[in-house]
């Protein structure tokens, strides 16, 4: 078995003080250049739990979090972490596509530039290997300083891969980034996050059953704030061991 | 297609009708304007050419020959105007910024209702605290022959425009998408890196409405400046200069002037001056609209 990039330990969170827990002791480890997928119907944490794994939960007013989230064997929420570090290390890819009103370039250059990068030759080469990585660079190398918001849904969310993986980070958070796309683009995103985890390891939240079994190496199943169960993807959705995952996959609920 | 004059009801082409008719009324009040401006100001280029006019520095409409020279008065507008808004503005958006990205939510909500009241404070209101605070403080602080000068009229000018800029530009800031914010925290981006790089100038054409909507009021401001610029018509060497603003001429000369004498004609040619400025204003902030719809 290969390196474990994350583990999360007793992972427990609330949204305000005695209100029920909306994750409960979660504890998984999720392997280093793997792609790992989260499922489970809507409201069961899975992207609470995703955004737990860099901090962006902080910003939610009243959220209480307890346990442990490893990286590299160090705990994120030590209190010496430096989060804007972290999420350098951990870069996330939302929902909707959600480019910055600035030029195809720009938005790509963002995060380096934030890291202090000001030399316009290396900032292009950053800009092209991005854009390559991300399967964009062909369709927009011509009109780089178009705006973003030129571009269609599957293309701006292909840059907003750009503009996460500009910083190279380890890990690659994908907050259910097919949900807002037609059938062809989603098929172009999850044949890139297959490519992805050849460099990054990659956790990809899904409402849709089969794109974690059509993408994902290992599956996480979540209920009601609850990791019911996870495992090889394969082993998850042909011998669930748990009655609520075989229910969930075989469409008796969800 | 169905013959679509038997077909309507009355029910229906009412509204329409009545609509139309108030809405053809606005347009109609503004052109009437328009031209009453015009038809009662250009009959000053009988008197003296657009240059006497524009760069004839002395204004003294009632001596004989009577001289017209605009300069100083427009030197005023544009004065008090450009020192109220180089006041008001960075300060508006610098309170739209710390309202929409600093301030917890509870205070914030107690800041636009002060905000807002203070767009409703009458602008006599303002004026008197001028003459009666502002100038004697000034004249003793300062030692000056009048502490009612261009630095009185655009500290209160600055005041009655800063509630227009602050509210409207806090309301482009608030529209910048949560999302693109989340983007670039995601980025490892601190608090203060995505306030600068991704919300000011994803707000940047909104707050340059509000910049221009407050130039536009305090362009055409009359009592404030007619209470505390000094009213003295000469183009100001300082900011402790008095001047006289054209609204301030216009409302002081106005009821003293007989009907159809040059000076009120040369009166009313500052108003269409006004106007001018004001519309082309507009036509700027309508201009600044339209580029973003086109993308």
């Amino acid at each position: 078995m290969s390196k474990e990039k994350l583990v999360i330990e007793s992972l427990s969170l609330t949204y305000s003080k005695g209100a029920p827990l909306a994750l409960k002791e979660v504890a998984l480890g999720i392997e280093e250049n793997s792609l790992m997928a989260f499922i489970g119907p809507s409201g069961c944490g899975k992207s609470t739990f995703l955004r737990c794994l860099n901090r962006m939960n902080d910003f939610v007013r009243g959220v209480e979090i307890t346990g442990r989230v490893l990286l590299d064997g160090r705990d994120i929420y030590a209190p010496d972490v430096d989060v804007t570090q972290l999420r350098r290390r951990v870069g996330m890819v939302f929902q909707r596509p959600n480019p910055f009103p600035f030029s195809i370039r720009e938005n790509v250059a963002y995060g380096p530039k934030l890291l202090g990068e000001r030399d316009k030759g290396r900032l292009g080469e950053i800009v092209e290997r991005s854009l390559r990585n991300s399967g964009l660079w062909e369709e927009v190398k011509d009109r780089l300083n178009a705006q973003a918001s030129s571009l269609s849904g599957g293309q701006q969310q292909r840059l907003c891969i750009a503009r996460a993986i500009a910083v190279e980070p380890e890990v690659l958070l994908m907050d259910e980034p097919t949900s807002a796309l037609d059938p062809m683009a989603t098929a172009r995103i999850e044949e890139l996050a297959r490519e992805l985890k050849k460099y990054y390891t990659v956790v990809i939240v899904t409402h849709n059953m089969q794109q974690a079994a059509r993408v994902s190496d290992h599956t996480a199943f979540f209920l009601m704030g609850e990791l019911v169960e996870h495992g090889p993807t394969t082993k998850i959705f042909t011998t669930p061991r748990d009655k609520r995952t075989e229910d969930y996959i075989t469409g008796r609920f969800g | 297609m169905p013959n679509r004059g038997e077909t309507l009801k009355l029910s229906e082409t009412a509204p329409r009708a009545v609509i139309t008719v108030i809405a053809m009324s606005g347009i109609l009040v503004m052109a009437f304007i328009l031209y009453f401006l015009t038809k009662e100001g250009i009959p000053i280029l009988k008197d003296a050419s657009i240059t006497q006019l524009a760069a004839g520095r002395l204004w003294y409409p009632v001596s004989s020959p009577p001289l017209f020279g605009m300069m100083s008065l427009i030197g005023g507008s544009l004065a008090v105007t450009l020192t109220s808004s180089v006041l008001a503005i960075p300060l508006g958006v610098a309170l739209a910024l710390f309202l929409t990205e600093i301030c917890p939510k509870r205070i914030s909500g107690f800041f636009k209702i002060t905000l807002e009241i203070l767009g409703f404070l009458p602008s006599v209101v303002l004026g008197f605290i001028g003459m009666v605070v502002i100038a004697p403080y000034l004249q003793i602080k300062l030692e000056l022959l009048s502490g009612l000068n261009l630095m009185n009229a655009s500290m209160l000018l600055g005041v009655m425009i800063l509630p227009t800029v602050a509210t409207l530009s806090e309301e482009s800031l608030h529209a910048v998408p949560q999302s693109q914010r989340d983007a670039s925290y995601a980025l490892g981006a601190t608090r203060c890196e995505t306030m600068f790089n991704v919300v000011l100038p994803g707000a940047a054409r909104g707050i340059a409405q509000a910049a221009i909507l407050g130039v536009m009021r305090a362009m055409g401001e009359t009592m404030v400046v007619l209470m505390a610029s000094g009213g003295a018509a000469l183009l100001p060497e300082s900011a402790f200069d008095p001047v006289r603003p054209l609204t301030s001429a216009i409302a002081a000369e106005m009821g003293e002037t007989s009907v159809g004498s040059a000076h009120y004609h040369a009166l009313f040619f500052m108003g269409f001056i006004l106007l001018l400025i004001t519309l082309s204003l507009n036509v700027l902030v309508i201009k600044i609209e339209s580029r973003g719809e086109v993308k």
